[in-house]
């Protein structure tokens, strides 16, 4: 099994190599097959390890492949822990991963950047595999800066672009921010428990529960609670939480495939998985999970307005990405790890479905991306309509899709926990199911309903996308609607085991677990809780707003004017980044060069002394006048000198 | 005659053409007769010394810087003749090309 798990990983390396470094010689069709190639071998293993693992039933791997090296007793390895929740998100990710690669042949087929492209797709792949495969923190800061860099690489892949050059600036400066904290969190952990291996530190962690640290003199903070909030402030980076949120929305910028692939399915949610990984840290401080779960619920509800302003079709979905990750964040907060997991699985479908069918709308509109200059595309783009309808009722949690299963699961976790703010947590992600439902359906309807908005030319050109296109949102719409039945034994069954950790006090889950009766129970039973009533109040009033009068959401715009201005301008904390943090770093780095380089070395040291040399050489000069006399007499002084101080002031005289 | 009117004989006519080589700013042939002046005073203290405490070495002196005397005036003279060939003047104040 050992020789699967490296091929795994490196396979999809290797095709990134390929492409990379060989990309002229094997030309366009030889990149996207050999990444392809690569990704498939993957995912074919990846669905062979999940046989191995879960329908047979062996044991956990646990071990290390390659001693990179040793310091004061340290190990620093490269070593997979495979157990089922990695294999979930192998799962996930090389399938995800495919599905982009293969609509990538499509998306990207005018780009001069082709071969680069599949080079850092595969590429992401090998970081995310790395990632989720480690068994210890080295290699997951690995794997978790891996993905920052190809995340970095693609942003700014149309490098040529202003944009998109700020953007990925953005997304890597937001993410060292959370990464720095990340490194923290695992400094402290190497100086509490002096390893890097996941098993010794889950094995110490309870020892350490009671243990405090003195960060200021005089203030007794908890270990255990330290550690897990630096933790998550990386988590809170990469998987986008308020209030380092803000790189997602510009990410945009990219190309639509990795949109679906890094920004919405698999890289946003390393942060989430890496919190499920750590579930013996967190059990073991409330105050962590209570700072996860607010920050969680903040995100779902505030940035789920924000998708309600915004006209480009991509943002509006990073938006509900951003919310659907509070969500999961959510999740986590009241120790309900197998559901968040759940749900990254089942968004990682429907979400990587919705921008893949934003892609496809894209490319049929000869890359127009204001919704507001589509409408009426469902005639044009059949296999399109049908498939975002799949992604959006999925998105919205409508009974029977996969969405449905993990987000009504999450609500009712929420409501069966008792940790500090979960009362905020459960009005938030409420009315967030109403929010989710109100954008998800005003871009759908504005996009595919409404009459056309767009000219005869667009017209004359608009036709349904090629096969390599619609094939993977086929695909990727069938788990969109049938992931969900997977709750059973994912969520309440015993299926992650030892991999996640849940201390008695918080199982919510188990709580849940005793009232679930099956799927077809649970679904009668959503069709009267307030998720679905919420859900399909939403839908009724997009529809309502968007397709019958039109001229409500602009009186409402107008009616509500600072509102509207509030969230144009996404609370503001673009602006008070670029005030608070750009800006007084720009005003540090220019007193600094003002004081510090021009006046002090620059000005004292370097010029300064020059000029003091100058000025005393300039003094002295006039002393050589070039006339003999003067010589001379200064000759005469000097023997006078010398020889008044030889007789009467020399020692001896 | 006591050794101090010798002696004082020979600070006046040093103390003299110090002042020449000062005071003069005209001629460098001034400068060189300065000079030999100098040399003079000194040999009239070598000779008074010597005559005084009968001691024969002084006067062997004398005799050579008088030779070196003769030797260097010729050697200065010479300079100066190609010094006024190539700058057309003897004037000790024009003469200041090593001014800083």
């Amino acid at each position: 099994m050992e020789n699967i798990y490296l091929t795994i990983v490196l396979a999809p390396l290797a095709g990134a190599l390929l492409a990379g470094l060989f990309g002229k010689v094997i030309g366009r069709s030889g990149a996207h097959w050999v990444t392809i190639l690569g990704v498939a071998t993957s995912f074919v293993l990846s669905v062979v390890v999940f046989k191995y693992m879960v329908i047979d039933g062996n044991e956990p791997f646990n071990g290390p492949v390659y001693t990179w090296m040793v310091s004061d007793g340290i190990h620093m390895q490269v070593g997979f822990l495979v157990d089922r929740l990695t294999t979930l998100m192998l799962l996930v990710v090389t399938f995800v991963s495919l599905m982009v690669h293969i609509y990538t042949i499509g998306y990207m087929s005018d780009d001069p950047g082709y071969q680069r492209f599949f080079s850092y797709i595969a590429l992401f792949t090998f970081s995310m595999l790395m990632l989720v495969m480690s068994n210890n923190f080295l290699q997951l800061f690995f794997g978790w800066e891996a993905v920052g860099l190809v995340s970095y690489l693609l942003i700014g892949f149309w490098y040529k672009r202003p944009s998109a050059i700020y953007a990925n600036l953005k997304a890597f400066l937001v993410n060292r921010v959370g990464d720095f904290g990340f490194l923290l969190g695992i400094a402290a952990i190497v100086m509490y428990f002096n390893t890097l291996d996941y098993a010794g530190v889950f094995a110490a962690a309870p020892a350490m529960a009671g243990s405090t640290m003195q960060i200021f003199p005089g203030s007794d903070w908890s270990v255990m609670t330290v550690i897990c909030i630096l933790l998550f402030i990386g988590a809170m980076g990469k998987s986008a939480q308020v209030p380092l949120h803000v790189w997602l929305p510009d990410s945009m910028e990219g190309p639509t495939p990795i949109s679906a692939l890094i920004h919405a399915a698999t890289m946003v949610t390393a942060g989430i998985f890496m919190v499920a990984r750590m579930s013996p840290l967190f059990e073991l401080s409330e105050t962590a999970l209570s700072f996860v779960l607010v920050i969680g619920s903040i995100t779902a509800l505030f940035m789920g307005f924000l998708g309600l302003v915004q006209n480009d079709i991509k943002r509006v979905i990073a938006y509900s990405t951003l919310s659907q990750l509070g969500y999961m964040t959510v999740a986590l907060g009241v120790s309900a790890y197998s559901v968040g997991i759940f749900h990254l699985m089942t968004h990682a479908f429907f979400k990587a479905l919705l921008f893949l069918a934003a892609g496809s709308v894209i490319i049929a509109m000869h890359h127009e991306q204001d919704i507001r200059k589509m409408g009426g595309l469902r005639k044009y783009l059949p296999i399109t309509y049908w498939t975002s309808l799949v992604g959006s009722l999925a998105l919205i949690g409508f009974p029977g899709f996969a969405g449905f299963f993990s987000k009504d699961t999450i609500i009712e976790a929420v409501h069966a926990s008792h940790i500090a703010g979960s009362g905020f947590a459960y009005v938030s992600v409420l009315s967030g199911v109403f929010i989710t439902a109100l954008y998800s359906f005003r871009m759908f309807f504005l996009v595919f309903h409404t009459h056309e908005r767009f000219d005869e030319h667009t017209r004359a050109h608009l036709h349904e996308t090629p096969a390599v296109v619609t094939v993977p949102l086929i695909m990727l719409a069938i788990p969109s609607v049938v992931a969900g039945y997977w709750i059973d034994p994912v969520v309440f069954g015993d299926y992650f085991g030892d991999a996640i950790f849940v201390s008695h006090a918080h199982d919510v889950v188990g709580h849940l677990a005793e009232e679930f009766h099956g799927t077809s129970a649970f679904i009668l039973h959503g069709l009267t809780g307030p998720a679905f009533w919420l859900a399909t109040a939403g839908l009724g009033t997009a529809w309502f707003i968007y397709t019958q009068k039109p001229s409500i959401a602009e009186q409402l715009a107008q009616r509500f004017q600072l509102v509207y201005r509030i969230m144009l301008d996404k609370y503001g904390f673009d602006r008070f980044n670029e005030i608070f943090f750009a800006g007084g770093a720009r005003g540090t780095g220019w007193t600094l060069w003002k004081l510090g380089d021009v006046l002090l070395i620059d000005g004292l040291l370097v010029n300064g002394s020059a000029r003091l040399v100058g000025w005393v050489s300039g003094v002295v000069r006039h002393v050589q006048t070039g006339y003999l006399y003067h010589y001379a007499f200064s000759m005469i002084i000097g023997l006078l000198l010398l020889l008044s101080w030889f007789l009467w002031l020399a020692p001896g005289a | 005659m006591v050794l101090a009117d010798y002696l004082i004989l020979g600070a006046v006519l040093f103390g003299l053409s110090v002042a020449g080589i000062f005071i003069n700013r005209k001629n460098v042939i001034i400068l060189l007769m300065c000079i030999e002046l100098m040399l003079l005073a000194v040999n009239t203290n070598f000779i008074a010394f010597s005559h005084f405490t009968g001691d024969i070495s002084g006067q062997v002196f004398v005799f050579f810087i008088l030779t070196v005397a003769a030797a260097e005036s010729a050697i200065g003279l010479a300079i100066l003749v190609v010094l006024f060939r190539n700058r057309h003047t003897i004037n000790v104040d024009d003469l200041d090309s090593m001014k800083g």
